[in-house]
């Protein structure tokens, strides 16, 4: 269990973070967005015990972190923002030297560096050192240090910056791998990420917590929210269209994509508008190529909320 | 006292992982010697011991110290790996001994491969060998006296040229804290019992003594008591500023 109450932290007169309370319970893959510094970070490295709190508190696992530091870091893997390592380390080395610091010893030792380096791929790098070795491998060598010791916490800031797309689809399966007994927290700017593996979202803008919900839930916030977008086979019949469905007293608005012809209804707040849709296409006979009940938009909500 | 050992050996193999410990081993090696054989009259002197050669130890020190602690700390942060280090659960006390006897060990290394010059002085003659000894742990002590003030110094920046500049003006403070330049900054307008008790604090004072082949307890002590302010010093400036 993660449990922050009024966390704060000022630096100066700005106020990096302000007041931030929430709970994460193990199973839940908690994603921190925000834009850049908004406090995401500041946030982390509280959580992790290198940032010192203004006030407030922050409690890992029933340890304070700061009154019992050393238990509170024995139970979190930590990834830091952009993945510092020792540049003049090997793989090796540096996975052995993290592996004795958070006391593994003898079998148990041996067999989580080889889990790790088998997860994250990194056999193939292992006697390089890693000043040598792409962003990518740093990255998952950054990721195999925090989780080489199994902890119940894992607190990854930005996991899947600068990796590639398929790189990035593997560190999600990693996460989503082992986030049914874990609690992990981790942040990042790409939506689409949230979608992919948390199972709850916390939107922090200006150091305060402004949306905290399922992905799910922050999709039915935006104005997509059960919103039909369809693409006509007959760009003539667009005008038309066009004015028909907004003619429809469930449909607030409607918009016609100037780049691809594609006319999407807004629903009145609570309305579903499917049907009337579907209908109405049957009626005046025109011709779909494709239509599509959307379930929100996160891009959207996450301008609507920080902007 | 686990961690101390692990971030120690970890420290040490990071200075052979570059050029840095070879070239500074060469430097010292052949400066040491120079100054020995040029400066110190070596020869000329005609008497079997190896007071020319720690004489300069000092003035050595001075430069070749502070470029091996610079890194200690301000590099850590440069690159953000404090932030990694920091979230161990290691505390912060065992990562600034562990990191300051890395330093410690390599320059002892690097002291005790001095050894030719004490084969060769017993070659010639026959040498108080308890004093030579004495004065290699003077030596020992006046190097850990420097890497302990470079230590709070590489603490305190993330910029290895201003930690090396720092490290270098302290500690030359500190080694003629019992001379006129240093004292007459303080006798213009401090009580005669500040001046005495910064003339006391000097390094030399107290080398001096030691490779005399004096080991006196306080000399010992002092030491001691000043390796210890400044890391605790150290570890003061990397509580305070770690994030920044």
């Amino acid at each position: 269990m993660i449990k922050t109450e009024h966390l704060t932290k000022h630096y100066d007169s700005l106020a990096a973070v302000e007041d931030v309370t929430f709970q994460v319970g193990p199973g839940e893959v908690l994603g921190f967005l925000g834009p850049n510094g908004a406090g995401k970070t500041t946030t982390m490295r509280m959580l992790a015990g290198f940032v010192t709190p203004t006030s407030g508190s922050a409690n890992v696992c029933g340890y304070d972190v700061e009154a019992e530091p050393l238990s509170a870091k024995a139970s979190i893997g930590y990834l830091p923002e952009g993945a510092p390592l020792y540049g003049e380390m090997t793989v090796r080395r540096f996975l052995a030297f993290i592996a004795d610091l958070r006391g593994l010893e003898g079998t148990r030792r041996e067999q989580r560096l080889a889990h790790v380096i088998e997860h994250l791929q990194l056999s193939s790098v292992l006697e390089q050192t890693i000043e040598t070795l792409s962003k990518g491998f740093r990255r998952r060598v950054g990721l195999a240090q925090a989780i080489v010791h199994d902890p119940p916490v894992l607190i990854l800031d930005e996991p899947t910056d600068g990796l590639d797309p398929n790189q990035k689809h593997e560190v999600r399966a990693l996460i989503n791998d082992m986030a049914r007994d874990k609690i992990i927290v981790i942040s990042t700017h790409i939506l689409e990420e949230v979608d992919a593996v948390c199972t709850r979202a916390i939107i922090i803008s200006r150091g305060r917590i402004v949306a905290d919900d399922s992905p799910a839930g922050l999709a039915t916030r935006s104005r997509y929210h059960n919103a039909v977008s369809m693409q006509l086979e007959q760009p003539a019949q667009l005008a038309a269209a066009r004015a028909a469905v907004a003619a429809l007293p469930e449909v607030a608005a409607v918009e016609v994509s100037e780049r691809d012809g594609r006319l999407t209804a807004l629903p009145r707040s609570g309305a579903t508008i499917l049907p009337a849709l579907s209908e109405l296409a049957a009626r005046q006979g025109l011709k779909l190529k494709e239509l599509h009940l959307e379930s929100g938009r996160l891009d959207e909500v996450f301008r609507t909320i920080t902007g | 006292m686990r961690t101390v050992g692990i971030i120690m050996r970890r420290e040490l193999a990071s200075y052979f992982a570059t050029p840095l410990a070879y070239v500074f081993i060469l430097i010292f090696l052949v400066l040491a010697n120079a100054f020995t054989f040029y400066l110190g009259g070596f020869y000329e002197r005609g008497q079997a011991d190896l007071d020319p050669f720690f004489s300069f130890h000092p003035w050595l020190y001075l430069f070749l110290i502070p470029a091996i602690s610079m890194k200690l700390w301000a590099e850590e942060r440069k690159s953000g790996s404090i932030e990694l280090l920091m979230t161990m659960p290691v505390s912060l006390a065992d990562a600034v001994l562990g990191k300051f006897l890395a330093a410690w060990i390599f320059t002892a290394l690097a002291l005790a491969l001095t050894f030719p010059l004490w084969i060769t002085v017993n070659f010639l003659g026959s040498p108080d060998n308890g004093a030579i000894l004495a004065a290699y742990l003077g030596s020992l002590l006046l190097a850990g006296g420097f890497l302990s003030i470079g230590s709070c110094m590489s603490a305190m920046t993330r910029n290895q040229v201003v930690a090396f500049i720092l490290g270098v003006v302290v500690c030359f403070v500190f080694l003629l804290a019992g001379f006129p330049l240093v004292l007459d900054l303080f006798r213009a307008w401090a009580p005669q019992a500040l001046t005495d008790a910064i003339a006391s604090l000097s390094f030399l004072t107290h080398y001096e003594s030691i490779v005399k082949g004096v080991i006196d307890v306080r000399d010992l002590l002092y030491f001691a008591m000043l390796i210890s302010f400044f890391l605790l010093a150290t570890g003061i400036a990397l509580e305070l500023r770690k994030a920044d």
